[in-house]
């Protein structure tokens, strides 16, 4: 299929569609607004749904509904509104049911600003919500990794019956880059016998529910959902490394940062630094194996966010003080420059190349 | 010997947690009836809320879903829009949907949403031990409200038929009680006739039932039921506030 021009946010409806999602519900919030206007205008053309909610809270709960009558559903917002979710996302998670958010994150806390940022690492990776669960968390860093990973985590989803977020940015909404739609590699998926559809006489109900009053019931199946995200750490952490093996400085960053990042490496390069780069496509599971393989005598990983430090966090767990760890972030909507970037990691260096 | 009366299909054969005097059971068995009676009991998603009725997706025989608090209608929206050809309901409480989910309950119904709710008002919250509702008469007392409802506090309780009867998609909306036969029987019938709008595919239906609460009012199974005749219905009068004008 031939390239086409594509930005972020509409992008992100027209792989859903692609991948079979029919039916959208959501409520509008710069900077993801031009999403549910795609899906507003696409969906009724393939027979699916677009309906535009009275809150963020109620969208949540269409899509807990529908994601329960056994369809392939998405919902999208950023980062104020993506904390309304929460309720709604602690029940997905906990009645096991898939479906696909999608959080355009802009500056916070609170009302915060409407530029790009990164400050929902924690409330996406930690769980926002109430209770022991976990999404996936997939981090785009372009518009092509975007549409496959919208195609992909219906299909991760639907594995593992499980919320799956789209962790992107202000910026990967709002830009055009050439896209092409593929088929992502086929996945064994498992019938949705547990959906409710009606009995239709034939079998026993079945019940959406996380709810289970017997404290020994909810403790197995708190064990149940651990088992399930012990096997989604297995198999499915994603994250593309560069140079970390021979690099002096390695860079962490994800999603737009990690853009920003390469270019500060490759001008490094050119004044003969060693740098690597690690770049984490899923934030949940956290790629902490990828950390073993950098060079022993690095002088340091430079962890970058637009935020205050927060995926920092993990770099921390995964280094597991073997090397000194660097912090790099701006935040409110502010992007880190190439320069800034290049003048820390030259700080690290101490002066020595 | 012929069989005279049977349990309704529409429920299962669980025993229910509901107290001594609780009405919620004779509504249950009205609800399994009307499903069970219009056809649709195979083909229904009922959807649970948070409170007394929390565990009401063991009651009914249909496939069932548990809602956050107050969220039955947003729940019920995402099943309708995606199985139009399924019956959908909501059963909910008062603090429930006149309380925490009155944004959900008033935009379902603003849709035209092509779901019935059974809205059971016992003007106090039952599961979590007997506090102020948005329904607690001015007066009455409640764990919340010790020296019982004031008024000038916390204003009066809302009526929530009424305030729905006066949206567009609502079509179908009636109060209604159960402390009699007599009106068990009109129950019974309200309930049918609203879930045929359904059916029928016209929009919205709701049907607020008059319950009582015993354990957390504070008197017996029957003075429960004084209590409400006396009370209740005269601040929720009972009847029928909309229904779909006959088209021929």
């Amino acid at each position: 299929m031939a390239k086409v021009l594509m930005k972020g946010n509409e992008a992100i409806g027209a792989a859903a569609i692609k991948a079979g999602c029919k039916y959208f519900f959501g409520y509008p919030i710069t900077p993801q607004s031009e999403l549910p206007e795609y899906m507003a205008r696409e969906l009724p053309k393939v027979g699916g749904v677009f309906l535009q909610a009275e809150s963020e809270i109620a969208a949540i709960n269409m899509v807990y509904g529908a994601a329960g009558a056994g369809v392939r559903v998405m919902t999208s917002s950023s980062s104020p509104g993506i904390s309304l979710k929460q309720e709604g996302i602690s029940y997905i998670a906990g009645a096991e049911l898939p479906c696909v958010i999608v959080n355009i994150m802009r500056g916070g806390p609170g009302l915060g600003s409407i530029q790009p940022s990164q400050t929902d690492y924690f409330q996406a990776t930690r769980g926002g919500g109430n209770g022991d669960y976990r999404l996936v968390v997939l981090a785009p860093a372009n518009v092509q990794e975007l549409v496959d990973l919208i195609i992909e985590g219906f299909d991760i989803a639907d594995q593992y019956r499980n919320p799956v977020m789209i962790l992107g940015d202000g910026m990967i909404g709002q830009m055009m880059e050439p896209v092409e739609f593929r088929e992502p590699k086929r996945r064994d998926l498992p019938e949705k016998d547990w959906a409710t559809t009606g009995t239709q006489g034939k079998r026993k109900p079945n019940i959406i529910n996380s709810l289970y009053l017997q404290p020994e019931e909810l403790e197995e199946h708190n064990k149940r959902l651990q088992a399930k995200y012990k096997a989604i750490m297995e198999n499915e952490v994603k994250v593309e490394s560069y140079n970390i093996e021979d690099a002096d400085v390695v860079i962490a960053a994800y999603g737009t940062t990690s853009r920003i990042a390469r270019t500060a490496i490759s001008q490094l390069e050119e004044e003969g630094y060693k740098v690597g780069l690690i770049r984490p496509i899923t934030l949940w599971p956290y790629p902490y194996d990828e950390f073993e393989k950098i060079n022993p005598n690095c002088k340091g990983i430079l962890t970058v966010e637009m935020n205050t430090g927060q995926m920092l966090d993990d770099v921390k767990i995964a280094v597991k003080g073997k090397h000194p760890v660097y912090f790099y972030g701006r935040t409110g909507g502010m992007v880190p420059t190439p320069n800034e970037i290049i003048e820390k990691v030259k700080e690290i260096y101490g002066g020595e190349k | 010997m012929a069989i005279v009366f049977k349990k309704t299909r529409g429920l299962t054969d669980v025993p229910t947690h509901y107290c001594p005097g609780c009405t919620h059971g004779i509504i249950h068995r009205l609800v399994g009836e009307a499903l069970e009676e219009l056809g649709v009991l195979d083909n229904a998603i009922g959807v649970a809320p948070v409170g007394c009725s929390v565990l009401a997706y063991k009651y009914f025989n249909c496939d069932m879903h548990e809602a956050a608090h107050g969220r039955a209608p947003a729940v019920a929206t995402g099943i309708k829009r995606v199985r139009p050809d399924n019956f959908v309901f909501t059963y909910q409480g008062d603090g429930d949907l006149a309380s925490i989910g009155t944004a959900e309950i008033v935009h379902a119904a603003h849709r035209g949403e092509k779901i019935s709710t059974i809205f059971v008002n016992n003007a106090i919250y039952g599961m979590t031990g007997g506090q102020m509702a948005p329904t607690t008469l001015v007066g009455q007392k409640a764990t919340t409200a010790p020296y019982g409802r004031d008024e000038a506090h916390c204003g009066k309780p809302i009526r929530m038929s009424e305030l729905l009867a006066t949206i567009d998609g609502a079509k179908f909306v009636e109060r209604v009680t159960v402390t009699s036969p007599a009106h068990v029987r009109k129950a019974k019938k309200a309930i049918m006739e609203c879930f045929k709008v359904q059916i029928e595919g016209k929009g919205f239906g709701i049907v607020e039932v008059l319950s009582t609460c015993p354990t957390n009012w504070g008197y017996t199974p029957e003075e429960s039921l004084r209590w409400l005749e006396e009370n209740m219905i005269p601040y929720y009068p009972l009847g029928n506030f909309k229904r779909p004008e006959e088209v021929e």
